[in-house]
């Protein structure tokens, strides 16, 4: 088959030493990002793409990919040990991953908790691998109609699927919108919306507003918490790593559940995050003993795990096909895909074989890397997190403020990182969901130029979109999923009303 | 349930961070319609102007945070959430100002120095740590940040006048 030809050339590309190096170096510091509050898998990316500039971009994209799988692994680690999750996927992940840590059972679920997120990663990669090029072989036939469609398609379903208020998503996703249009229109050359400000003239970057609203926006959060870290202390032992094994391939259904979640919702943009909550959901459901779900059962630690991990991963399949992240760090690397010229999308699988297929060669790699590292170092990272919050926040701050100074060598942004901390510090308080934000900010242009192009084409008309059976399907289901909650809601009202005495005839 | 919010005096409720969040949404896509008009929202010959599509997403952001601000109008009298308790906010304060503080420092005396003041601020603050360790990770931790962005991956980061005086 053709795509394995591919796949082993990227191997080839992949497995040269200074890409194994960096894939490495990728890995240590996704861990260590995953595990510290206030560098989060999208923000921590986001703060080191400006020094991959002088990077090749497939080294720079396999050391940033890495980065992500580290911080996949790395979020399982305190959410076990300290019960605070060090990424917003791992929160599922405390429900019984600390119990079995206070129940002495730390480093069984902690080998769990990397084994399912390989598992999950590792699905996911062979999804990638056969799925990747039909997709974009099919997405070759995509006009810039076509491509809105699909664009309009993903923020519908942010709208109608998220379990946040519609109006709040809706207003997030439309400031994203907006900060994005800021700045000189690339059609016209107009200014927008610059208000005589020169710094604007540039627009908003993404970069600032990710390390802004997660970086910034979760330190402010964990303040409330207090400055304390107090969390049980686990080794791994082969032993135990082989026993755990052993235990865990009991339960190879919720494998397939949670990774089949996982791959779903990294694909329909959903992300890491909900697909936790979800798999742990499904697998309660689906249990044995569902009483048992919050008292330690190790597959409330599968589940999430192995669903989060394969979303994370199964997200950079619309991302490198279609433009279209799955989650808010696959935006970031979509972002970063744009620095260096790259345009995702079918062209890509054409043009640029080996970055392609180097970049998915490193993901079996990067996963089977970390897994290792991960299993073998976590007394370490136990004891990064001793260190008190009162050394580790200022240092997450000069961090968090470098990453926003490099991206333009400019003040003002650093500036306005705070803001975007502050501004992510509320909407997380008032429950207005932050993805929509980041992507609308990522794609906002992209959209406009897909739709500006297809107005172009059909002068002026809208019809275009329901010009064929692909493009109006799409917009379609689009229109259709905006309008869910609306009709759910409408539902619910008419239903008859359970509290009568008099029972339903039926 | 028709309790004040703060009635023990300790809790924030979320009622006026609410509207207060949705007003500002309000007055932001106000802003962006203002300008879109400006620039014009019609059509020329060869499309759609460049104030057609920030327009749409200006009323889109009205229309959404308008709602969320007549939500939070209509459900005044009801049971009102925590936002956050008052000491909670206290300790979010306490990271904000020193790093508004420490962002303002940035331009004028670079960021090494800035980030000296402001790790040793916390760690003698809030750590309570003595002088020793206070001078070792605050002098220590730049130190790295200048020798891994400086040095490696040579990316120029803000400097002031001491750093001018050493020559660097």
């Amino acid at each position: 088959m053709e795509e394995l030809g591919n796949l082993m050339h990227g191997f080839s590309v992949a497995l040269t030493l200074p890409n194994l190096g960096f894939m490495l170096v990728g890995v240590t510091l996704g861990v260590l990002i995953g595990v510290l509050p206030g560098l989060g898998g999208a923000n921590g990316i986001a703060i080191l793409l400006p020094l991959t500039f002088s990077m090749n971009p497939t080294s720079a994209i396999i050391m940033l990919s890495c980065i992500y799988w580290g911080a996949l692994f790395g979020g399982a680690i305190t959410s076990i040990l300290f019960n605070i999750p060090g990424e917003p996927w791992s929160v599922a992940t405390t429900f019984d991953g600390h119990p079995m840590a206070q129940q002495g059972k730390a480093a069984q679920a902690l080998t769990a908790a990397f084994t399912s997120s390989f598992v999950g990663a590792l699905f996911a990669v062979l999804l990638i691998t056969f799925l990747a090029p039909l997709l974009a072989k099919f997405a070759l036939k995509f006009g810039p109609a076509e491509f809105f469609a699909v664009q309009l398609l993903t923020f519908c379903s942010f709208v109608g699927m998220s379990k946040e208020p519609p109006a709040k998503t809706l207003a997030s996703m439309m400031l994203g919108f907006a900060l994005a249009a800021v700045g000189m229109d690339t059609v016209t050359g107009q200014l927008r919306m610059t208000y005589g400000i020169p710094d604007l003239l540039k627009g908003f970057d993404f970069l600032i507003a990710v390390i802004g609203l997660f970086g910034i926006g979760e330190i402010l959060l964990t303040m409330e918490e207090g400055l304390a870290f107090k969390g049980k202390s686990a080794k791994i032992s082969f032993k135990v790593v082989l026993q755990t094994w052993g235990e865990i391939a009991r339960h190879w259904k919720t494998f397939l559940r949670s990774t089949a979640i996982g791959c779903w919702m990294g694909i329909t943009p959903g992300g890491a995050t909900p697909a936790s909550f979800m798999a742990y959901g499904v697998a309660r459901r689906m249990a044995n003993r569902p009483a048992d779900f919050g008292k330690g059962e190790i597959q409330g630690v599968i589940a999430p795990e192995t669903a989060a991990h394969a979303a994370g991963t199964s997200a950079l399949l619309p991302m490198l096909t279609l433009g279209i992240p799955g989650s808010p760090t696959a935006a970031v690397l979509l972002g970063g895909l744009l620095i260096w010229g790259l345009q995702p999308g079918p062209m890509l699988f054409v043009e640029q074989k080996d970055f392609v297929w180097g970049l998915i060669a490193s993901m079996y790699l990067g996963n089977l890397v970390g897994l290792l590292v991960v299993l073998t170092t976590v007394p370490w990272w136990a004891a990064i997190l001793r260190v008190p919050f009162s050394v580790i926040a200022p240092v997450i701050i000069v961090i968090c403020a470098i990453g926003a100074y490099t991206v333009h060598s400019s003040m003002f942004d650093v500036f306005l990182m705070l803001a975007f901390g502050v501004a992510g510090y509320l909407f997380k308080k008032l429950k207005y969901p932050l993805a929509p934000l980041v992507l609308a900010l990522v794609l906002g242009d992209m959209a406009e130029a897909s739709f500006r192009q297809a107005m172009l084409l059909s002068q002026g008309s809208l019809g275009i979109f329901w010009s064929n059976p692909l493009v109006g399907g799409i917009a379609g289901l689009a229109l259709a999923l905006l309008v869910w909650p609306a009709f759910s809601a409408i539902r619910e009202r008419l239903r008859p009303r359970s509290d009568s005495p008099v029972p339903d005839a039926t | 349930m028709n309790e004040p919010a703060s009635a023990s005096g300790q809790e924030i409720g979320t009622r006026w961070p609410e509207l207060a969040v949705a007003a500002a949404l309000m007055a932001l896509s106000g802003l962006v319609i203002a300008d879109s008009l400006r620039v014009g929202i019609g059509w020329a010959d060869d499309g759609p102007r460049a104030g057609y599509f920030p327009f749409f997403i200006g009323l889109l952001l009205l229309a959404a945070s308008g709602w969320t601000f007549i939500v939070q109008l209509l459900r005044w009298r009801a049971e009102d959430p925590v936002f956050a308790e008052r000491s909670q906010i206290g300790l979010v304060f306490a990271v904000l100002w020193p790093t508004l503080v420490y962002v303002m420092l940035v331009h004028p005396i670079g960021i090494y120095f800035a980030s000296l003041l402001l790790i040793a601020y916390f760690m003698r603050r809030y750590g309570k740590y003595g002088w020793t360790a206070v001078t070792l990770v605050s002098i220590g931790v730049p130190l790295v940040f200048f020798l891994v962005f400086e040095r490696w991956f040579l990316v120029p980061l803000p400097k002031g006048p001491i750093e001018r005086l050493f020559g660097l």
